[in-house]
């Protein structure tokens, strides 16, 4: 069924009675050629990718709750591609460049909105490492511009330019960064898969990973067994569970992230903005609520719950940095389970297990990969070659030393 | 309307009031919406997304609909619950979400349209042509969208946290919460009494319950009396408990001077963390709402709330009123509203068999199927088995029975449990550990039955911290049984609201179940509803039980969505207290800081600190003028630099130097006493994590320095290192930071200075370059250390703390005599990128001691933090990043850090990247740019030019790579 | 968040410092193979349950703590000091 304004009216004079399910609910078969494990944005982003760039059809993705439910739905929704190292720069780029079509390629408003990032700097050394920064993007074909303090004050105005405790020297400017409505991204591609005939079986945990000669043959799941030529893991915080699944210890520790919402409010913010000095940023929904957050709450845990220093400390950067927002009142905090690696950026390879490939380690920013990580998640499980852009993100560069950390705090999970 | 002799209102105390620029009066006591009822303004605010016409449907925080602006000079507060907003003298309120006014709303419209805006139906839509999302549609709907509004200015209100500690937190001044609150403090045990309302009692002051004999607000009144008698028991009021935290923690939202004309000092609100070791929660229950067409006009109320207002207000909420239920519960409303002398027009009582109790007309088995009037409620459809009538009321009071107010049980993942004789959902037992519900908030519906189960909780809470609790009676009260036959919705056409703060009716619920978004939470992110301002608190299971009907399985089964904190909104101001302007992070100053102010030095942050930039003169009409003054003042006489914000960390113990071998990449157990040595310290991942000296100030006894920004994180890392890979190592740590002021002198002449200040001149022979020593300074014991950040001959001198802003000032009149004077960061840098010395901006945690050049300080001889891991392929060879100098081929080019760098034939294009700048400065000594730079196989280019593309800067410069070591290469000026 | 630090008691969570499971506190022997070390840097068992890590009473007595915790629920089952365990285990 295609979605357009046209649809909406028509249905909408029809008493809307004529609106399919936008996936169908099927029993698991007893065996696919592609076994994916998590739906959430990447897990069903790689089975969409699967079927529409190679033609691969018969595949489960099988959720234990619902679609979406995990991080993909708990996140802050801020979509970018400003990364600086050789190996992210050329992902997030293309996976840019995926959002950029996206409503047309999955017929889904995901409503991406680019209405600009700005990540601003307090001190001159701080802003060497943004214009460092700027210059991988624009190298990397991407868009940056440096702001002076006085162009901050002409995008930001409301910013306390007078007070707060790390003055603003300047920004890094971003045009193309902004968000994109979670929900939808995940349900545009469940949407997109399952039309290409992918069986998306929810409430489906897989309790097993069944291994014979080195070989995956299929998992165990709450809904029984299920075999399958090739397996995907593709389960962020949940990882570690199911890699041990196949005797595999990952570089990966599971931390909660907070985020939080205000009660709607008439248009006030009209970019994302980053504080980098204050571990704190922040957009404003289509529905009018402040969507914020800060930093890990920094203790391993699967609780999707934080605590109050946390909370405090993000509203605390937020009253330093813009006290006109300080009226607004929070309706809600959430948490999610952050898949944490020792340089905090991403897996994407294949396992010692042949035919069992994995996908995972996004960290706190794995929103904005669901495309990317999707597309070249479908051509290395296609394939068995990584994907170009995604070639750095090997499952052995921790023990080898070649490294992705851009923000150089080193191998300690927590502190990227 | 009011109602002569009723309500807790101080009628002596007329208060005026303007809402949307009109004036009335109220009394002290009265709410918002209390006040505003007894005006008889029903219209008071727009809907979410249809802009409908909405009044005042609850007396809590939980109301969805009468939410307004509370406007203060200059200064307006965007979403206030006008049943919340307790009124005041002046108080000023206007209505939201409409223009250009709440009668005429040009987007009204919506609710034509309504047809099409079904649930997800954006999801749908406004995908074409690509540029109008941006452009066009998201600014439509985000203008739309949205509640009230901020001001846009900085928030100046006044707001304070604090925290508290308790054996017994009791949430909740009911009759569960009172009699848990008595029996815990008779018990002895330190209790706090936490309350929303601006008056304890909870439905008490809502209702006319007989306890003891005694009318049910009495006998509170007499409780709390003896509980405010007591030490250990502290009352407050007006004050929400909005989350449970891990390990007894709560927090809560104290509403601390929203209430006064005059707050004066008072904070606005006050945030709360509370430290329970156990708590109850008695906080009552939620009446909810029956879905049925056009239910959300002004006039259709809550029955409670419809009681509360005539009882605790003094208010009719209309001249007359029907009574729609689907439980018991209507009795009551019918009663009080007849001895109040309001008219009732008809009791609409779903259930087939609803008993006649009173002398009002009883619609058996019947259903309210719409309600009409233009801007308020003016009469209702009522149909029954005789078929459909029409009921003249300009008040509606819906009763679809009560949910206990669980929410905080909900907060560490616990999910309630359907209990179907009360139709609702009931917290299970250790929800939070810690916590015991009770009354109404577990399920317990009558009075008797909630004082009973508040001695209950509070016995358990007692016992669990081992005291002994009192054997304290529940006293006499009603004890009804609570009978209820659920309806959730009234079958019909037209559009049924379950979530009116977010606009959500049940056709949308049944829309989402239709396009399978069946699971609850999908039909909560595909409806929105849930997320308004009420958190579901009115909706969430009435939507429930349409979305169960609609995929047909029962309420259980369906699941419900969690509730998380905070209970009530708190606004970021409150939760972020002492953040504004400075108070966001401490702020450390130097000893010298007055000193350097004076002198006019703009004062930069580095990392908590604040360092001087440069010395401005007079003449000096930038500060690269002054920069280039300092540097050369350095060079060519003396100058002075306060280095007290690096970290300094006293070691000391027989297993010190052992340590210190351990922990260093190089040696130090070789260092004699009196002399010092540079040290490269690693993370156990292989990087460089920072270097700095350490001297040997006599036999097992150190002073390590750290650069500024990794003071903490070394001090952690040393005692980390001891206690959990060397503990049985006699070697002890402590940060003497503080305790010492340190200065940079520096310069050829820097021995001169130093010998005006001192009380013993220095001997040339016994001071070499690396010494280090004791010192007197006018009697003053402090400690010298012939070190060089600049290349200069140079020390640094240290004295206690308190002594430090005298030197300071000292030494820098002492070096303006000499020519010289102080210097700031700005030359600090200069000099050392002169040098080629390495601050953060080369450290930056993603390069080793081979990139930097330092490899050959990693000793072979021992194991060391950091060695097997450095010894990683990816961490060596040509393709490393390789620590180089620059100088562009046009010496006075600026060149910046962070731009990147590429062969002269090469695009400036990722793929070619050959590294970056990480320091640049011009350099006054070479008359020229000097920068460094990270460069693939870097040490083998020295020589090459390259070519430095910087796009943020607009800047490319050709420039030969170097060595990093640009002035004095063989070091003879530091030993000069 | 409280935790009772053996030396100082109970305390706010915002008194310290957390830095990860207690695979740190069986650092690999000179020579080890790299797989010790990779092991020991970055391979985590990341338990949803019981978990022991490491945490530092920065703002108080500086003591590294391990601390038996669950990872789903935060409840804490014993603090112990890290010297103890460490200098026991030798
Ligand atoms: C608060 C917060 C803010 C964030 N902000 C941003 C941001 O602004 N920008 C950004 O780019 N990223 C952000 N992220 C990160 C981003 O959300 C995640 O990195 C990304 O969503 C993770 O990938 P995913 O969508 O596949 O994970 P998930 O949605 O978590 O999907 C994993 C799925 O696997 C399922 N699963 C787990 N175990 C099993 C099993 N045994 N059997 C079957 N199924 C299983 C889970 O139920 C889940 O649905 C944020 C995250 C959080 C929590
Ligand atoms: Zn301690």
């Amino acid at each position: 069924m295609r979605y357009s304004g046209l649809r909406v009216i028509r249905e909408g004079l029809f008493g809307n009675k004529g609106w399919r399910p936008a996936w169908r609910e099927p029993e698991p078969k007893a065996e696919y050629d592609v076994v994916i494990i998590g739906g959430g944005g990447h897990g069903l982003s790689t089975a969409y990718y699967l079927a529409k760039n190679h033609g691969i059809t018969n595949v489960a993705v099988l959720e234990k709750g619902y679609l979406g439910g995990g991080n993909v739905g708990r996140n802050t929704t801020i979509v970018r591609a400003n990364y600086f190292l050789q190996g992210n720069s050329e992902f997030y780029s293309h996976s840019l460049k995926l959002w950029e079509g996206l409503e047309a390629e999955l017929n889904y408003n995901v409503m991406h909105s680019q209405r600009g990032l700005i990540n601003l700097f307090h001190s001159d050394g701080q802003r060497d490492a943004f214009v460092r920064r700027g210059n991988s993007m624009v190298n990397q074909g991407d868009d940056a511009i440096l702001l002076d303090r006085e162009g901050v004050r002409e995008h930001l105005p409301y910013l306390d330019f007078e007070q707060t405790r790390f003055p603003i020297y300047g920004g890094l400017y971003h045009p193309r960064g902004g968000t994109a409505r979670h929900d939808a991204v995940a349900w545009g591609y469940a949407r997109g898969a399952d039309s290409r005939g992918v069986d998306l079986i929810q409430n489906c945990e897989v309790t097993g990973i069944d291994i014979e000669h080195g070989r995956v043959r299929g998992v165990q799941t709450s809904r029984g067994p299920i075999r399958a030529k090739k397996v995907a893991m593709i389960v962020a915080g949940r990882s570690g569970q199911v890699a041990a699944m196949a005797g595999m210890r990952l570089p990966v520790e599971s931390h909660i992230l907070q985020a939080f919402v205000t009660e709607g409010l008439k248009p006030c913010i009209d970019h994302v903005i980053s504080f980098g000095m204050g571990h704190f940023y922040i957009s404003q929904s289509d529905k009018g609520g402040l969507v914020f957050g800060g930093d890990l709450d920094f203790y391993a845990s699967y609780a999707q719950r934080g605590n109050l220093p946390m909370v405090e400390h993000v509203m605390e950067a937020g009253m330093t940095l813009m006290p006109m927002i300080g009226r607004a009142k929070v309706l809600r905090s959430w948490g999610g389970i952050m898949d944490m690696t020792p340089d905090g950026s991403p897996i994407i390879d294949k396992t010692p297990v042949e035919g069992l490939f994995l996908d995972c380690g996004w960290n706190y920013g794995g929103f904005k990969a669901v495309p990317a990580s999707g597309w070249c998640m479908a051509h290395l499980v296609a394939t068995g070659e990584s994907h170009a852009v995604a070639r750095r993100f090997t499952l052995d560069r921790f023990a080898t030393g070649h490294l992705l950390d851009e923000e150089g705090t080193g191998s300690q999970h927590n502190l990227h | 309307m009011r109602i002569d002799g009723k309500g807790l209102i101080d009628r002596k105390t007329a208060l005026n009031f303007r809402f949307d620029g009109r004036s009335y009066t109220g009394f002290q006591g009265d709410t918002l919406a209390s006040a505003l009822l007894a005006n008889g303004v029903r219209m008071v605010g727009r809907s979410f997304k249809y802009h409908r016409p909405r009044g005042v449907m609850t007396a809590g925080s939980e109301e969805p609909s009468a939410l307004v602006e509370v406007i203060e000079r200059g200064q307006q507060t965007p979403n206030v619950r006008a049943t919340v907003q307790e009124l005041h003298e002046g108080l000023e309120a206007r209505s939201q979400n409409r223009w250009p006014s709440l009668r005429y709303d040009l987007l009204a419209m919506n609710d034509l349209f309504a047809p099409f805006f079904g649930a997800g139906f954006y999801y749908k839509t406004f995908m074409w042509p690509r540029a109008f999302w941006e452009r066009l549609y998201e600014p439509a709907i985000r203008r739309a969208a949205g509640l009230g509004s901020l001001s846009g200015k900085h928030d100046e209100g006044i707001y304070e946290k604090a925290f508290a500690f308790c054996d017994l937190l009791v949430i909740g001044s009911g009759p569960a919460g009172l009699m848990a609150a008595l029996e815990a403090a008779r018990a002895g045990a330190d209790v706090i009494l936490a309350e929303e309302d601006s008056r304890m009692g909870g439905r008490l002051l809502a209702d006319t319950v007989e306890i003891d004999g005694r009318p049910g607000r009495d006998w509170a009144e007499g409780v709390l009396a003896e509980l405010d008698a007591m030490p250990n028991v502290r009352l407050m009021t007006r004050t929400a408990v909005t989350g449970a935290y891990d390990h007894g923690t709560f927090g809560a939202l104290e509403r601390v001077g929203l209430h006064l004309a005059q707050p004066g000092e008072r904070p606005r609100e006050c945030f709360w963390r509370i430290a329970a070791k156990q708590a109850v929660l008695a906080a009552g229950a939620l009446e909810r709402p029956i879905a049925f067409a056009d239910n959300d006009r002004p006039g259709v109320m809550m029955a409670g709330a419809v009681r509360a207002y005539l009882n605790r207000w003094g208010v009719a909420s209309g001249k007359s009123v029907a009574i729609f239920t689907n439980n018991g519960d209507a009795r009551k409303t019918a009663d009080e509203l007849t001895a109040a002398g309001i008219e009732v027009a008809a009791v609409i009582d779903s259930r087939p068999d609803a008993p006649a109790l009173g002398d009002y007309r009883l619609y058996r088995g019947a259903q309210v199927t719409g309600t009409h009037g233009r801007r308020g409620l003016e009469w209702i459809s009522v149909r029954d088995q005789n078929g459909e009538r029409r009921v003249e009321a300009d008040c509606l009071a819906v009763s679809g029975g009560w949910n206990p107010t669980l929410h905080l049980t909900c907060h560490m993942n616990s999910r309630p449990v359907w209990r179907p004789e009360i139709a609702a959902f009931v917290p299970v037992d250790g929800a939070v550990p810690g916590l015991h519900a009770c009354g109404a908030a577990a399920g317990v519906f009558s009075t008797a039955g909630c004082l009973e189960d508040g001695l209950r909780a509070a016995g358990a809470a007692l016992e669990a911290i081992g005291q002994k609790a009192p054997k304290i009676a529940a006293p006499k009260a009603e004890d009804g049984a609570y009978d209820i036959s659920p309806l959730w919705v009234v079958p019909g056409e037209r559009r049924a609201w379950l979530d009116f703060a977010n606009d959500v009716t049940a056709k949308d619920v049944r829309l989402s179940a239709q396009e399978n978004f069946r699971s609850v939470e999908h039909m909560k992110r595909y409806t929105t509803q849930g997320m308004a301002p009420d958190q579901g608190k009115n909706s969430n299971v009435g939507a429930l039980a349409v979305l169960a009907d609609a995929t047909g399985r029962g309420i259980p089964e369906t699941g419900t969505t969690t509730f998380r904190p905070p209970y009530v909104p708190v606004s970021i101001a409150a939760m972020g207290a002492g953040g504004r302007a400075a108070g966001f992070a401490p702020q450390r100053f130097t000893t010298s800081h007055e000193a350097s102010v004076e002198r006019g030095a703009p004062m930069i942050e580095a990392g908590l600190w604040y360092r001087p930039s440069y010395f401005p003169r007079m003449g000096e009409t930038d500060w690269r003028r002054a920069c280039n003054r300092e540097v050369h003042n350095v060079r060519g006489r003396v100058g002075v630099c306060d280095v007290s914000t690096l970290g300094k960390i006293d070691i000391q113990g027989k297993d010190a130097a052992r340590f210190l071998d351990f922990v260093y990449t190089n040696t130090f157990s070789t260092l004699q006493p009196g002399r010092v040595r540079y040290g490269l310290m690693l993370r156990e991942d292989g990087h460089v994590m920072d270097d700095g000296t350490t001297a040997c100030l006599a036999e097992n006894h150190y002073l390590m320095t750290t650069t500024t920004a990794a003071a903490g994180l070394v001090m952690r890392h040393l005692e980390f290192v001891h206690q959990a890979l060397r503990p049985s190592w006699d070697v002890r740590f402590i940060s003497v930071t503080e305790q010492w002021a340190q200065f940079a002198v520096a310069g050829p002449r820097s021995r001169d200075l130093l010998n005006s200040v001192l009380d013993q001149k220095l001997d040339p022979a016994a001071w070499p370059f690396m010494a280090c020593g004791a010192v007197s300074v006018s009697g003053v014991a402090g400690r010298l250390f012939r070190i060089s950040f600049s290349g200069e001959h140079a020390y640094e001198i240290a004295v206690p703390a308190r002594y430090g802003a005298a030197l300071f000032r000292d030494l820098v009149a002492r070096a303006e005599t000499m020519g010289g004077g102080a210097y700031g960061m700005e030359a600090l840098n200069v000099l050392r990128v002169e040098k080629g010395l390495l601050t953060h901006a080369e450290i930056h945690g993603r390069t080793t001691a081979f990139d930097v050049g330092l490899e050959k300080m990693m000793s072979k001889k021992k194991d060391f933090i950091g060695k097997a891991a450095a010894a990683r392929p990816g961490l060596l060879g040509a393709g490393r990043e390789q620590l180089v100098g620059l100088r562009p081929l046009d010496a006075e080019r600026e060149i910046g850090a962070g731009a990147h760098l590429f062969r002269k034939s090469d695009p400036a294009k990722r793929e070619f990247d050959q590294g970056y700048v990480t320091s640049a400065c011009y350099s006054a000594t070479l008359r020229s740019w000097l920068g460094l730079a990270f460069v693939v196989n870097g040490r083998a280019r020295h020589g090459e030019t390259i070519r430095l593309v910087d796009h943020m800067r607009k800047t490319e410069v050709l420039c030969e790579i170097t060595d990093p070591v640009f002035f004095d290469p063989e070091g003879e000026k530091v030993r000069g | 968040m409280r935790i009772t630090c053996p030396l100082c008691g109970e305390r706010d969570r915002r008194e310290f410092y957390y830095y990860g499971a207690d695979d740190y506190l069986r650092r690999p022997g000179e020579g080890a193979a790299p797989e010790a070390w990779d092991s020991y840097l970055h391979l985590r068992d990341n338990p949803a349950g019981i978990t022991r890590d490491l945490w530092h009473h920065e703002m108080g007595c500086s003591a590294w703590l391990v601390v038996e915790r669950s990872t789903i629920t935060h409840e804490i089952r014993s603090v112990k000091l890290v010297s103890d365990v460490q200098e026991g285990g030798k």
